[in-house]
């Protein structure tokens, strides 16, 4: 475990800790955040047969740095008649808990912020503090827009909390479970043993369980989608109704947070999906660090597969983005509470009658 | 004072204050703030307690459900309709001498509890012990609570329809 390095490097608990607790901060939310916005208008450019930012370095890979050089510069404007305290809060509360569902993601078998038990809950509960920052954010904005985005996307985030948090149970029934760290230790050897293909069961069970596993792959993907605010699913931030939603009156460095907890927020969502269903960290056809007999190599290897299926869901955030219109409120509210949900109940009895017996 | 009294006072003291706060400040939607970091500070306390799975349904089920819900209704009513709530105090006399007996009541039962004060291993994981008491022992009270809150959700279903 890296922990242990750190023990030993700084010799104190607390200096461990707090190194601990910086690491995917700086070593991964920053940077994913510079390459995931370039990477969104690089995608969007493509797709609509353009070629996106080019001027900034080759390509534009510097895009980025020059838009946070401008972010920094600008003025920081508080409209008058804004509630001044949560106004200032509401971004660092939003970021914070964004955050906070990065101290249970396993990043390799030697990486994980804190190895709590309940691991995949505590996700899901951090999401409470997004939604809180959002709708304080909506609020103290003092601006019909920003509120009406807050009302929309707090609705939409408990809403699509319901078939997530189901699909969840049902993959919990099957392991046992709530520790993401175990739940990946247990998809591990090859890609057949991930969740998505009815995970490390053997028999008739794990035919039965395959094409549940992934219908339920499809829901919770699409819950997330909705709860990250996504386009089919951005509402919320609708720019030709509500100008940009709750950070409407957002600017500088303040916008940046939110810019930044809805990039890490998109890799949290993604990385769960990965973690529950595909293997978490596991690679799908073995460890060149077992070839090799090289086995420090092991856990580099691993979080360079869980950065890459996170940052491939990612990416089919970015392209359905670019792809699908935006669903009105009623058909958001019903694809929730008509398709999803009685469909994720389903599938939980059934896998609840199957480990049963 | 190890680290752990550090944070056991860090979090008291957010629990206190914004607890304080919350009933003394007139503005209603900062009550409703204040009461995150109440129930923030609370779980911090079941954390360090080593009770992590109240910890965690703690977050949910009052920053996740109920105080969303109060946000939600306060913010309808306060900004959307040009009503002003805010908060304020009436009776006092009443009110005083209620909380003093009941500050009384609460201090009496603590000082005359005898703690257990037994130093213990690293605290381990709870969410397995409570679930098979849930689903064994306390298997009856558990499915009565489940139809209560099923009759509460029915209820407040109709009553929003009429």
């Amino acid at each position: 475990m890296i922990y242990d390095f750190f023990f030993k490097l700084t010799n104190s608990n607390f200096l461990a800790d707090l190194i601990q607790s910086l690491l995917p901060l700086f070593i991964f939310i920053l940077p994913f955040a510079l390459f995931a916005v370039l990477f969104e208008r690089k995608v969007s450019a493509h797709m609509q047969d353009r070629l996106g930012p080019m001027r900034v370095g080759y390509h534009g890979i510097l895009q980025t740095v020059a838009d946070i050089l401008k972010l920094v510069q600008k003025e920081d404007i508080i409209p008058t008649l804004a509630d001044k305290p949560l106004f200032n809060i509401a971004p660092v509360l939003v970021f914070a808990g964004s955050y906070l569902a990065f101290a249970a993601i396993p990043f390799s078998s030697a990486f994980i912020g804190s190895n709590i038990d309940l691991g995949i809950i505590f996700i899901i509960a951090a999401s409470g503090f997004v939604v809180a920052g959002i709708l304080m954010a909506g609020w103290s904005s003092n601006n019909k827009y920003s509120l009406l985005g807050a009302m929309r996307s707090a609705a939409q985030i408990i809403s699509y909390e319901i078939p997530t948090v189901l699909v969840v149970l049902s993959v919990i029934m099957i392991t046992g479970t709530t520790n993401l760290l175990t739940l990946s230790e247990m998809q591990t050897g090859h890609f057949w043993n991930w969740m998505i293909f009815g995970g490390p069961v053997m028999g008739i069970a794990k035919f039965i369980f395959i094409p549940i596993m992934i219908i339920n792959f499809v829901i919770i993907y699409i819950s997330t989608l909705a709860e990250v605010n996504r386009t089919p699913f951005d509402i919320p931030e609708a720019e030709s109704e509500l100008v940009s939603g709750y950070h409407t009156e957002y600017s500088g460095m303040k916008f940046a947070m939110f810019f930044l907890s809805e990039y890490a927020n998109m890799f949290a969502v993604s990385a769960i999906v990965a973690a529950l269903f595909l293997g978490g960290y596991q690679s799908p056809i073995g460890y060149l660090g077992n070839l090799f007999g090289v086995h420090w190599l092991i856990p580099i290897e691993q979080f360079f597969w869980f950065t890459a299926k996170g940052i491939f869901f990612v990416f089919v955030q970015m392209w359905l983005r670019w792809t699908l219109p935006r669903l009105r409120v009623d058909q958001l509210m019903a694809l929730c509470w008509k398709y999803l949900i009685p469909i994720a109940f389903v599938n939980l009895l059934i896998i609840g009658l199957i480990t049963v017996l | 004072m190890n680290i752990y009294d550090i944070i056991f006072y860090l979090f008291a003291a957010i629990t206190i204050l914004s607890a304080f706060f919350v009933v003394t400040t007139r503005n209603i939607v900062y009550s409703a703030y204040y009461l995150l970091f109440t129930f923030f500070g609370v779980a911090g306390i079941y954390v360090l307690l080593g009770a992590d799975f109240i910890a965690i349904v703690q977050l949910i089920v009052y920053v996740g459900g109920i105080l969303i819900l109060l946000l939600f209704g306060v913010m309808l009513t306060n900004k959307i309709t040009n009503v002003e709530i805010r908060s304020g105090s009436i009776q006092i006399v009443p009110a005083a001498v209620g909380v003093a007996l009941f500050a009384g009541i609460v201090m009496a039962s603590m000082l005359n509890t005898k703690w257990k004060n037994i130093e213990t291993a690293m605290p381990s994981a709870t969410t397995q012990g409570i679930g098979l008491l849930l689903i064994q022992q306390y298997a009856v009270v558990f499915e009565l609570l489940g139809i209560l809150l099923l009759v509460a959700l029915i209820g407040a279903a109709s009553m929003a329809r009429k």
